[in-house]
């Protein structure tokens, strides 16, 4: 089995506790519009391994691990290549490690709830990253609904999956003050949440555009402010 | 034997006739387990000081770099009169001349150098001092001259050997100043003066060197009591406080680097042993915390200001004109105890009282058993001031000890039992065009022809337009190390000779062991250039780009090729394989004074220089652009993150490189998470 993936970070601090090895698969069907990695979009891209190969890689790493980290699935979109991510978590579990997925729940469906179990079963924790609230709002910024989303995120509440909600903070597009209000009552309906994460937008994906000769969408779009951060996580609840 | 100044230390081996500073610490110093929350602010005297420092400091930068400098005093251990910043503030006193930011005149390393270190900065040296220099006193750099070969002067021209202690002091030689505290200058001269006697028997000339080195070190001594008589002070007892304790031991240091204008001029491992000092002293009721962290500021404030004279070439080399006056701090104890005591956070807190600074160069012992309150003491500091280096004491201690410090950055040494010959770098990248040129110079012209400089013998070169066969580069590069290596333990051989002969360290040398053991420190630069040259060698394809001579001067590369510094072991075992090949090398080579050898990889800031002298090499890198420092992946290179990176360096084996294995590393604090 193998997959196609992006890239590798040896030493991820970001994608979930502890120091983490981070593997970043190449392919997603959404265009967000604040996407800073623009070049992990294509699915046919990217550069083939089998999940032994990638598992030794981050096996490499062990010692490391020892302070609740572990390995983190990113993307691109992991639940496009489910079971060459099956197979990599099975083999770093085996070994002991832990393992997260980093994903945005748009391949989940409410109709086939149970295609990811497998994926579940030897995930310790999903990383789900709410990118809207409201439905039109999440269209406009992404291209698709979120209802699956969302349908993923009380899927897992429902199995008690240890999850950790991320949001990205855009100035006039995911900052709004009763959209965060809506968020957070949302939110509260699941009983499997042990983190929220507020991460603020930037610009640094801007350069990456330009080097794929592509227009990046948000240009002149600037970081949130320190007090438009506080506000959110206030909002949502975070210390 | 004993002083009313030992009262209330525990008796040992150390009082009992023989010099041990590590058996009185093991027997008297109090480990401490605990947080900050004990350590005091400055003093208003030390603030007024410290202020008068700044003042002056910011007159030196004003006046380019140099504020004033000694033109016609020779400096040596009792050449000037007593020097103050301010007199009825100083705790501690004791400058380098006669008067603060004043640089001595040091010409027995070389009086050409002096000269021009002078003239750089506006200043004549005195004629008369020239005159005795040149007519009547020989230096080191002038034995080094006498004696070198054609074929190590082309060598040095060329920069495959570069930076070489031979027109300036080898420095890294570490005293073991607490000596002069414990036990005072008479009792350390008794027991040389018995040292000497029991050298007898057949005068061979290493018998015949050590005798008069013995009698060398006898008068230094002598001489820092003049020293610190002209302080007012009587060093010839063992000191009785702290204070005196402090003063002592720097006044040790004080003549050394009066004597030396070393490349590195390091000063031990001394808080812990002040710590049973300071400890005695606060127990006794005649000094405070406020007091005891006053002394260790001013303590700390003279060696900020520890100044030399030097040309610019020099500085540029080291990016900035730095001493290296490294303080080593904590560890742990081989007994299991921690050797941290309130004194490492005293000096650590110099950092907060007096602000941060390079000088010194205040180095943490690092241990995963250190005690918490140190670790986060530690961790705090430096994020609060950037101003500490770390060094790995589990990896140093079952080598060295627990009672070693480190010279310049990395070098470690047992504190009074070891010292070293310093031996700058071999710049490995340029061997390997070295290799593939049969060693002629990519950049260097032979004055007389005008074509490239052939700096070997007449090696065979690379033949033919590629792509370069990765087994005959491979075995023309082992040939060219076994003739590099040759010719730098040979020069190094030479250099040390002279600088013992012309510019003994008879103090630094007076406060060790008589019976020394001398590493012979030789080190390499372009390790990773090197590493991944031959990585692109062998998995891409390199073709050879040769000008009209027929001399390679650049490569074409086609593929991609693992870089060191992924993690990646195919191009990691390169460098692991480079670093062992060349040590053997060096280590089949006869070394001066039965030193033992040592390497290390640790070019912190001079790789930039090298990178200057260096032509395009197969790995991409275009000539003049920067080697990578130290051990450290080339820039850019490893993509993988820094752990991948980290890795891929932890693998080069340190028992071949004992001498220190540098890597530069920095990081954001948002890359190290978020928030919390």
């Amino acid at each position: 089995m193998t997959g196609r993936i992006h890239s590798f970070e040896s030493f991820g601090t970001v994608d979930g506790p502890g120091i983490r090895f981070v593997v970043f698969l190449q392919g997603c069907p959404m265009r967000c519009l604040y996407c800073h990695n623009p070049d992990t979009w294509v699915t046919g891209g990217g550069t083939e391994y089998s999940a032994e190969e990638v598992a030794a890689r981050a096996l490499k790493y062990k010692n490391y691990f020892a302070g609740g980290g572990g390995v983190t699935v990113s993307g691109g979109e992991p639940m496009l290549q489910p079971q060459f991510v099956t197979q990599f978590f099975t083999i770093v579990k085996n070994a002991g490690v832990s393992t997260a997925l980093d994903t945005s729940g748009v391949m989940f469906n409410e109709a086939d709830p149970h295609a990811y179990d497998g994926l579940l079963a030897v995930t310790d924790l999903v990383l789900l990253d709410i990118k809207h609230i409201d439905d039109y709002q999440h269209q406009r910024l992404t291209g698709h609904s979120n209802k699956n989303i969302l349908a993923f995120a009380r899927y897992l509440s429902d199995m008690d999956k240890p999850v950790w909600i991320r949001h990205v903070l855009v100035p006039g597009i995911t900052d709004d003050d009763n959209y965060l209000h809506e968020l957070k009552n949302f939110i509260s309906t699941l009983k499997n949440v042990q983190k929220v994460e507020v991460l603020p937008y930037h610009s640094m994906g801007e350069v990456k555009y330009n080097k794929l000769g592509m227009d990046y969408p948000l240009h002149g779009t600037k970081p949130p402010s320190p007090e438009r951060i506080k506000n959110a996580k206030e909002i949502l609840k975070i210390q | 034997m004993t002083y009313k100044a030992w009262e209330g230390f525990v008796p040992g081996k150390w009082s009992d006739d023989e010099v041990n500073v590590r058996d009185f610490i093991q027997r008297n110093y109090t480990p401490y387990e605990g947080d900050d929350s004990f350590l005091e602010g400055p003093t208003e005297a030390t603030q007024k000081l410290w202020n008068e420092i700044l003042d002056l400091s910011a007159k030196e930068r004003a006046a380019g770099g140099v504020l004033k400098a000694d033109t016609k005093i020779v400096s040596t251990l009792t050449s000037h009169k007593a020097g103050y910043i301010d007199k009825d503030l100083e705790k501690i006193v004791g400058l380098q001349t006669d008067e603060p930011f004043k640089r001595a005149l040091q010409p027995f390393g070389g009086i050409k150098m002096a000269e021009q270190a002078l003239n750089m900065y506006g200043y004549e040296i005195d004629p008369q001092v020239k005159e005795i220099f040149t007519k009547y006193r020989k230096t080191h750099n002038d034995g080094v001259y006498d004696a070198y070969t054609p074929e190590m002067r082309r060598a040095r021209t060329a920069h495959i050997l570069t930076g070489l202690p031979d027109t300036y002091g080898r420095g890294r030689i570490v005293g073991d100043y607490r000596r002069v505290a414990l036990y005072g200058i008479d009792y350390l001269i008794a027991q040389k003066q018995k040292d000497k006697l029991n050298m007898d028997g057949d005068m061979t000339p290493d018998k015949i060197r050590d005798r008069e080195e013995l009698s060398e070190q006898i008068k230094a001594l002598n001489d820092l009591k003049t020293m610190a008589a002209e302080y007012g002070m009587d060093i010839s007892r063992p000191a009785e406080t702290a204070q005196e304790a402090i003063q002592w031991l720097y006044f040790g240091y004080l003549g050394a680097i009066k004597d030396q204008n070393g490349a590195a001029m390091s000063i031990g491992r001394n808080s812990t042993f002040l710590d049973i000092y300071i400890e005695r002293d606060i127990k006794r009721g005649i000094l405070t915390e406020k007091q005891a962290q006053e002394l260790i500021d001013q303590f700390v404030m003279k060696l900020r200001i520890v100044k030399f004279m030097r040309i610019k070439e020099y500085n540029e080399l080291f990016s900035g004109d730095p001493t290296w006056v490294t303080e080593s701090i904590g560890g742990m104890g081989v007994d299991g105890r921690t050797l941290v005591t309130k004194s490492s956070f005293r000096i650590l807190h110099t950092l907060s009282n007096l602000g941060p600074a390079p000088e010194p160069n205040l180095t943490v012992l690092w241990s995963k058993n250190l005690p918490l309150g140190f670790k986060r003491f530690c961790a705090k500091t430096s994020i609060a001031t950037s101003a500490i280096q770390y060094e790995s004491d589990d990896l140093m201690r079952p080598e060295m000890g627990d009672d070693y410090c480190i010279a310049c950055c990395v070098s470690c040494m047992r504190v009074g039992k070891d010292m070293q010959f310093f031996g700058a770098r071999a710049n490995l990248a340029k061997c390997l065009l070295y290799a593939i040129n049969g060693g002629k110079d990519e950049l260097t012209k032979d004055k007389k022809t005008g074509k490239a400089l052939q700096v070997s013998p007449m090696y065979a070169p690379v033949l033919g337009d590629g792509p370069l066969d990765y087994n005959e580069v491979i075995q023309k590069y082992e040939q060219m190390m076994d003739w590099l290596a040759g010719l730098y333990v040979n020069t190094l051989n030479l250099i040390h000779y002279m600088h013992d002969k012309y510019s003994y360290e008879a103090l630094e040398m007076a406060l060790h062991d008589t019976q020394v053991r001398r590493f012979f420190a030789t080190g390499i630069a372009g390790l990773s250039c090197a590493a991944d040259s031959l990585s692109a060698i062998k998995y891409a394809k390199v073709y050879p780009i040769r000008d009209e001579e027929g001399l390679v001067t650049d490569f074409r590369i086609e593929g991609d090729y693992p870089k060191y510094g992924n993690n990646d072991d195919r191009v990691d075992q390169i460098a692991v394989w480079l670093v062992k090949t060349f040590m053997n090398k060096i280590k089949s080579h006869y070394t001066y004074r039965q030193s033992v050898p040592t390497m290390s990889i640790l070019t912190i800031t001079s790789n930039v220089v090298y990178g200057k002298k260096t032509g395009n090499t197969p790995d991409g890198r275009r000539a003049g652009q920067p080697l990578a420092p130290g051990a450290n992946p080339m820039h850019g290179r490893d993509s993988s993150g820094a752990l991948a990176s980290l890795e891929s360096v932890a693998k080069l084996p340190y028992e071949y490189s004992r001498d220190g294995i540098s890597n530069t590393f920095s990081v954001t604090p948002a890359s190290l998470g978020k928030d919390d």
